[in-house]
């Protein structure tokens, strides 16, 4: 078995194919949406857990990869700045899943990349904009 | 024996390398453990420490003189403008000035991306900085535009003033509304949501010296990673607040005006801060050293978090239209552990203060004063306190034709 949480970016011409069915119906997988978007331009993104037999999410990435689909980690859609971080804690009330969490006696902030789900409130929550996105995850705002 | 210290001893002890230092959070367990008289007899003095925004903040800069001469009438500083109206080549930049340009609240919440606090990061970081004025010309003053950069070492001085620092104590912010607000205490979910508040607690400067009975005109203290003065108390200064039995205010109170040389800050303790829907402002990381005179101001010293309270203020509609009222006094311990309870509901917390840089301040201070680096000062004359019957006042709102002599 596998679980793995990730982004799917659907360049314009195969935004409207039924991926997700696919997914399901041939390659016996488990899909949970975190979110989905299409952007003016017409891109997708779709952020998604799938989990099932590691041999079939093999074959399914395989597939998707040939579909022209963009495949990434979720892990690396938002990135935390501990340059920029002042550790005040805004964002830890604001994030809906503890991926931003608050450590105590230390009284300081720390990202759990696997909790996060991109849903990006803390990008402008922080008042140190220690919270970054990739470039390209703008248009999806 | 009771205790009783100058600040001469102190320096006379710094010099030889014999001074005792704790910070405001070491001393709270040495004072449970050994008593207030032993706890006084062997420590000197107590360092604290703060880390959070302080909007009313701000540099004066002198960019020399152009050739020709310009005296600036409309200047812009990265685009954010800059009070001209003082001598020639004078300048004041505010930490919450925005870019003429900046949407604000147009398309609501704005962003304010980058403002005055961002522009004072940015010098003392050593970047290049865009100035960009115009002026009328004179006999004297002939040039009428200019546009060039400077950085920080270029320039003659850079004086970092802040009209009203070190709040002693600061409301906790709520919601009680049904919408997300977006306000300089940060973003507050609909509903009571999230309860912010902004202060280090234990660690702040002023809660460990309630009364102002060590600290005055002239205190040397850390401010933005270098040395600074307190130039006066701060604006909006108002020691009359109601006090706990250890002398801490239970709201708002004594608040300081604090002045240093910009240029041997760091942009690690002076950073720009963007409020989402608020504006932008500048983040202050500062420290004042209590020199522990007597077994009195080590007791002050010594309060800890559970003791020091402070009230939640709905920010939907009571702080707004300045309706008055809380719901309630919470202590800073059960702030800074995750949760409060506001109306019977459990109401997550969260700070708009960095306590972890508040620390790290109290302690920078504390090894400058035990390796020699830091002397104490005796300040010239001290600040007003409860005694000084201040009342704070509110704008007066009058039809301004209205005739005096009717």
């Amino acid at each position: 078995m596998i679980k793995q949480k990730i982004v799917l970016r659907f360049p314009p011409h195969i935004v409207e194919k039924p991926t997700i069915y696919h997914l399901i119906k041939d390659y016996d997988l488990m899909v949970n949406i975190l979110r989905a978007d299409i952007n003016p331009k017409k891109e997708g993104r779709l952020i998604m857990e799938l989990s099932g037999e590691e041999a079939n999410y093999q074959r399914a990435i395989e597939w998707m990869n040939k579909q022209g689909l963009q495949i990434m980690n979720l892990e690396q859609q938002i990135i935390w700045r501990s340059d920029r971080c002042t550790h005040c804690g805004a964002c830890t009330v604001i994030c809906p899943t503890e991926a931003l969490l608050f450590e105590r006696p230390e009284m300081t902030v720390h990202f759990v990349e696997e909790k996060c789900i991109v849903c990006e409130l803390c990008l402008r929550a922080c008042p140190a904009r220690a919270m970054e996105t990739l470039v390209d995850n703008a248009n999806f705002k | 024996m009771k205790t009783n210290r100058s600040i001469e001893e102190i320096n006379a002890k710094i010099k030889t390398g014999k001074v005792v230092v704790f910070t405001a959070e070491e001393v709270i367990g040495l004072v449970k453990e050994k008593g207030v008289a032993a706890a006084a007899a062997a420590v000197d003095v107590v360092t604290t420490g703060t880390f959070g925004p302080m909007c009313s903040s701000g540099v004066f800069l002198n960019v020399g003189h152009s050739q020709p001469r310009i005296k600036l009438n409309e200047a812009y500083l990265n685009g954010v403008p800059a009070y001209a109206g003082i001598a020639a080549v004078d300048l004041y930049l505010g930490a919450t000035a925005l870019p003429l340009a900046d949407p604000a609240n147009r398309n609501h919440p704005g962003e304010f991306i980058y403002g005055g606090g961002h522009v004072i990061e940015d010098l003392v970081a050593g970047k290049k900085i865009r100035l960009v004025a115009t002026a009328y010309g004179t006999d004297c003053y002939p040039l009428k535009k200019i546009a060039t950069t400077f950085c920080l070492s270029e320039i003659n001085e850079a004086t970092l003033y802040n009209p009203r620092n070190a709040y002693q104590n600061y409301n906790v912010a709520i919601n009680l509304g049904h919408k997300t607000i977006y306000t300089y205490m940060g973003v507050l979910k609909p509903d009571m949501g999230n309860a912010n508040y902004s202060s280090a607690g234990q660690l702040s400067p002023l809660f460990n010296d309630p009364l102002l009975k060590t600290i005055g005109i002239g205190t040397r203290i850390f401010l933005g990673g270098g040395i600074g003065y307190i130039a006066w108390h701060g604006t909006q200064h108002n020691p009359s607040a109601e006090r706990a039995g250890n002398g801490t205010p239970m709201y708002p109170a004594a608040t300081l005006a604090l002045i240093g040389d910009l240029k041997q800050m760091q942009p690690r303790w002076l950073r720009g801060l963007s409020f989402l829907g608020y504006g932008a402002t500048l983040q202050v990381g500062l420290g004042i050293p209590i020199p522990i005179l007597n077994e009195e101001i080590m007791g002050y010293c010594a309060v800890s978090d559970q003791d020091i309270f402070a009230p939640i203020v709905d920010y939907h509609h009571s702080y707004p239209y300045r309706e008055g009222g809380n719901l309630g006094l919470v202590n800073y311990a059960e702030l800074k552990s995750g949760a409060v309870t506001v109306n019977g509901r459990k109401v997550p917390t969260a700070s708009l203060s960095s306590y972890a840089g508040a620390r790290e301040i109290a302690v920078s201070l504390k090894d400058w004063i035990t390796t020699g680096q830091f002397t104490l000062t005796s300040p010239a004359v001290t600040l007003p306190s409860v005694d000084a019957s201040i009342s704070l006042k509110t704008m007066p709102q009058r039809d301004p034709e209205e005739r005096e002599d009717q």
